[in-house]
């Protein structure tokens, strides 16, 4: 008779180990603080760095007398590399919690039903909204999607499907494209498009700027997602006397549906609070503005910069909404592309 | 059609029982001189090889030996690595498919493929998959609910299926997939279905069910089957051709009826390796 | 049966035309994939065309001067004008420079953490909340770095003075320490540290199992691994990453015009609230520029494009080759 014995793991952390470390955490975090309160140092700043110091120093140190020189070296850079990792993540956290806590006064319902036209900045938060601001950056992402999809996603058809002579320089172009400063974008359709021709703000002049912006967004997401698509299928839609164009159309697009949604996702979080070409070429107006070929348009952006840059604790108030709204657009759509992109992999 | 400059007159030892049976066997096929490459790797050097109106041919021979850059000829699917080339001629009822002026998607009609792994289009349902032909190639049928259950019963699918046409191709299993794969090579009605190792991501279980319709199909059309397993050779196929790349490029050794290249093949090579002294 | 023909004929060549439909099909897919093409060299084109008039008036001294004044008649036309960059370069290099010092160690130890030392679940959750800081709006952090972040800002650059003011690039005379470029280029930092994190988490991905293995084989801790392994194989890649890093520090806008004291006048201190930046300034002198001056913020924005351009391609090829020699 064979008995099983029970799967266990040798290399994981003993308790004793893990209560170990959590008193050596809870040593220097001590130590610092006491640190920080004897001596003239002050500030979060002290905390951090103190904390950190100390717990390098003894988790280095006791490493150095139990596993020697090579152990010690080891744990002090470990140390150092967590400390990276958290510098990195401070500023996201600080980011979400302050918007959170600032803008959640400045929504209320009136906010999605009013626009601004017929208040002033240092009206009281009852008057007024974000009706405008919504509704035009939603007509500035509809019209920019309406452009910038179809180039998009044929530019990432020529490099994986035509793979003709120019692959190579338009993948080239299409990277040095995404380094563009959205402020040249701005400035490239003033002076292309609304001096010689237009000679006016509106909703449509920004889209054209935010669809230079987002072309490299969605041709190089669509570019991978296309890649993913395994050649069979293409060979088995050519092997059944498709064309190449029917054999795309038919199979290799709508294989890479849901990969192609998450591009057009990720085009619009790049572009949805774009601030610096909005305010050279929308106008950035008060009111809902239905049509964005003619007259200013509002958008959440410029409704944002203008509040801040107006400076009554109402106006501040109100952009810290705005801020709000433009990032729960973001947060959704990005969790609308990782829903999507996770589901993709799950089917494979 | 002219018989008479086949290289390998293999229609002459072909079954005249079977060949009487059906009214209609498709088209014979010939490959003259063909020879492939790969930039300027040359990997399949001069292949004659005739097949013969509903028979099945088997190629084997060991990995890397050119069957499958040669059956890629045969339907112009060579020409979609990058870098590729080929000279000689492949003759569809006497024609050359590689003249200037040849419609090629017309002559992929004609001669379908199978491919090594199931691959049926993962945005299409069971039911779609099977007529995505007809779609791809924009062709119209008068009664597409018949066509689908008649060539899914030909794949032997249907009593599999029949209750869950609008279900994803990929809820099926690999051996169902490869048979629906089948199925949809059908629906065009091809004269010529190339089968490159059909089965080898397959289970035995499966395995044996591809092979009967293998088996089923070749009563009403040719069937060519690049294989690396001998016994899968030797339990379907008519004629069975070993390829063998000694260093240089891919040649043909031996063409015969199956149980000939099986029981005293000509060549000692071929014996080593039907006998499994070297592979 | 094998018989060889001694003669290897040559290639045969197919003059098989595609179908028409195909043909349409690859044309209309070749343009839409030379857009990209076609769109840089347009903003080159147009802004070349705008503001060739004031690069031609200044000449050189366009990116040499730091005066930027015009002055009107009353019916509106020129009197005189000076146009000069200068000022606005060094500072936008500046607080470039200063972004990419504070954020490559940062990142590049980020990414040593997600790659070696986070556990999965953690470094999943990190991964999609750094890609997704990526994709912030930058007036995001152009608020919050000037209501939230500036005051911290400044008081370090108060400490950095305090202990490092004998080096020229910390001095302060006059005190003034708001608003510089060192308080730019830390929210430039923020801004850029998931741009090279991302990109150096890639590369440290490909470094090549095998060989890490071989070191811990040899009895290397992590970190001496890492060392040996890891940095050598990414190093090029994480310079690229830096420089991508670097091209878009220098093309932000927003972000640095809400948390930048613009002075026209050259300054190399850090410390100092007095900074350029072109983008910043383009921001700046847009709303009630005359339509001469435009024409020299389009020069501007001629400059800083190809700048920018110049930075990304470099960072660019750098990127692709690390992934290439490294095999």
């Amino acid at each position: 008779m064979t008995t099983i014995p029970a799967p266990r793991k040798p290399w994981a952390l003993t308790p004793q180990a893990r209560v170990r470390e959590v008193l050596l955490l809870l040593a220097a975090l001590i130590t610092s603080i006491a640190l920080v309160q004897v001596t003239p140092l002050k500030g979060k700043l002290a905390y951090f760095f103190t904390f950190f110091a100390i717990y390098a120093a003894i988790t280095t140190f006791s490493q150095y007398f139990t596993r020697g020189k090579a152990a010690a070296k080891d744990a002090f850079i470990k140390t150092i590399v967590v400390v990276g990792a958290v510098i990195t993540v401070l500023p996201i956290a600080s980011i979400i919690a302050t918007v959170v806590s600032k803008g959640i006064a400045g929504i209320r319902p009136g906010l999605f039903t009013h626009d601004m036209s017929m208040a002033t900045p240092t009206d009281p938060l009852t008057n007024g909204g974000l009706l405008h601001a919504i509704t035009g950056t939603l007509t500035l992402v509809a019209l920019s999607l309406v452009m910038s999809v179809p180039i998009g996603i044929l530019t990432a058809l020529y490099l994986t499907e035509i793979k003709g002579r120019f692959t190579a320089p338009i993948r080239f172009l299409v990277q040095a494209m995404s380094g563009v400063p959205s402020i040249i974008a701005g400035l490239f359709i003033l002076s292309a498009v609304l001096y010689p021709i237009t000679k006016s703000y509106s909703g449509f002049m920004g889209a054209l700027a935010l669809t230079i912006l987002m072309i490299p967004t969605i041709t190089r997401t669509s570019e991978e997602v296309l890649l993913l698509i395994p050649n069979d299928l293409r060979e088995a839609g050519v092997a059944l006397g498709g064309t190449q164009w029917r054999t795309v159309a038919m199979i290799v697009l709508p294989a890479a549906r849901s990969g192609l949604v998450t591009a057009m996702i990720l085009g619009v979080a790049r572009i949805a609070g774009e601030t610096a070409p909005i305010l050279l070429l929308t106008g950035g107006g008060d009111k809902v503005n239905p049509n964005p070929f003619n007259g200013s348009l509002g958008s959440l952006p410029y409704f944002i910069w203008k509040s801040f840059n107006a400076g009554s604790p109402e106006a501040i108030t109100r952009a810290w909404a705005g801020l709000l709204v433009l990032l729960l657009v973001v947060l959704i759509l990005f969790t609308l592309a990782r829903l999507l992109t996770t589901q993709k992999m799950k089917a494979r | 059609m002219d018989t008479a400059v086949k290289p390998h007159s293999l229609a002459s030892v072909a079954s005249a029982g079977r060949a009487s049976s059906t009214t209609s066997l498709g088209t014979g096929l010939e490959a003259r001189g063909i020879h492939a490459w790969f930039g300027k790797n040359h990997v399949l050097s001069d292949i004659n090889l005739d097949f013969a109106a509903g028979s099945v041919t088997a190629l084997i021979g060991p990995s890397g030996c050119g069957k499958s850059t040669f059956i890629r000829t045969i339907n112009r699917m060579h020409e979609f690595i990058p870098g590729a080339a080929m000279a000689g001629e492949v003759l569809l009822d006497g024609e050359d498919i590689y003249a200037p002026g040849v419609d090629v998607t017309k002559i992929r009609l004609r001669i379908g493929m199978v491919f090594q792994k199931p691959n049926p289009f993962p945005s299409m349902t069971i039911g779609e998959n099977v007529l995505s032909g007809l779609k791809l190639a924009q062709l119209k049928v008068e009664n597409q609910d018949d066509l689908l259950e008649e060539c899914l019963e030909r794949a032997g699918l249907w009593n599999e299926v029949k209750d869950r046409l609008d279900a994803y191709g990929g809820s099926l299993s690999g051996g169902q997939q490869q048979r629906l794969c089948i199925a949809r090579s059908l629906a065009v009605r091809p004269e010529v279905l190339l089968m490159d190792e059909p089965c080898s991501a397959l289970d035995p279980g499966s395995t044996l069910r591809i092979e009967d319709t293998i088996r089923e199909l070749s009563d009403s059309m040719t069937i060519v089957i690049v294989t690396h397993n001998m016994q899968q050779a030797a339990r379907v196929s008519d004629y069975t051709a070993f390829f063998l790349s000694e260093g240089g490029p891919g040649q043909m050794i031996e063409v015969a009826p199956t149980s000939e290249i099986f029981s005293r093949p000509k060549d000692q090579r071929t014996e080593n390796y039907v006998t499994g002294r070297f592979g | 049966m094998s018989q060889i023909s001694g003669v290897t004929p040559a290639p045969r060549v197919l003059t098989t035309e595609p179908r028409r439909s195909d043909r349409i099909f690859q044309r209309v897919v070749t343009a839409g994939g030379l857009s990209s093409l076609v769109i840089l060299g347009l903003i080159a084109l147009f802004l070349g065309y705008r503001g060739f008039e004031v690069l031609k008036q200044e000449g050189l001294g366009f990116i040499t001067n730091s005066d930027w004044s015009i002055s009107t008649d009353d019916a509106g036309n020129v009197v005189e004008s000076h146009f000069g960059l200068a000022a606005m370069l060094v500072g936008t290099i500046l607080c470039s420079l200063v972004a990419v010092v504070i954020a490559v160690p940062v990142s590049v130890l980020t990414s040593i953490f997600l790659n070696f030392y986070s556990p999965q679940w953690l470094k999943r959750f990190l991964v999609a909340i750094i890609d997704m800081m990526a994709a912030f709006p930058s007036i995001l952090f152009g608020i919050w770095g000037f209501l939230v972040l500036m005051p911290s800002v400044e008081y370090w650059a108060k400490l950095i003075h305090k202990y490092f003011g004998f080096i020229p690039l910390f001095e302060l005379k006059p005190y003034i320490v708001t608003r510089s470029p060192f308080v730019a280029g830390v929210v430039l930092a923020i801004m850029i540290i998931p741009i090279i994190t991302s990109v150096s988490r890639e590369i440290f991905a490909q470094a090549p199992l095998d060989r890490i293995q071989a070191a811990y084989a040899l009895g290397a801790t992590r970190w001496a691994m890492i060392k040996a392994v890891v940095i050598p194989y990414g190093r090029s890649g994480v310079i690229g990453g830096a420089m991508l890093g670097l091209g878009r520090a220098m093309g932000e806008t927003v972000a640095v015009f809400t948390v930048l004291n613009i002075v026209f006048q050259v300054n190399w201190h850090v410390l100092l609230g007095a900074g350029g930046n072109v983008a910043s300034l383009i921001i700046l002198k847009f709303g009630d520029a005359s339509p001469y001056e435009i024409k020299a913020l389009m020069a501007a924005g001629l400059i800083l494009f190809l700048l920018t351009l110049i930075v990304n391609a470099l960072a660019n090829l750098i990127v692709k080759n690390t992934g290439k020699s490294g095999r």
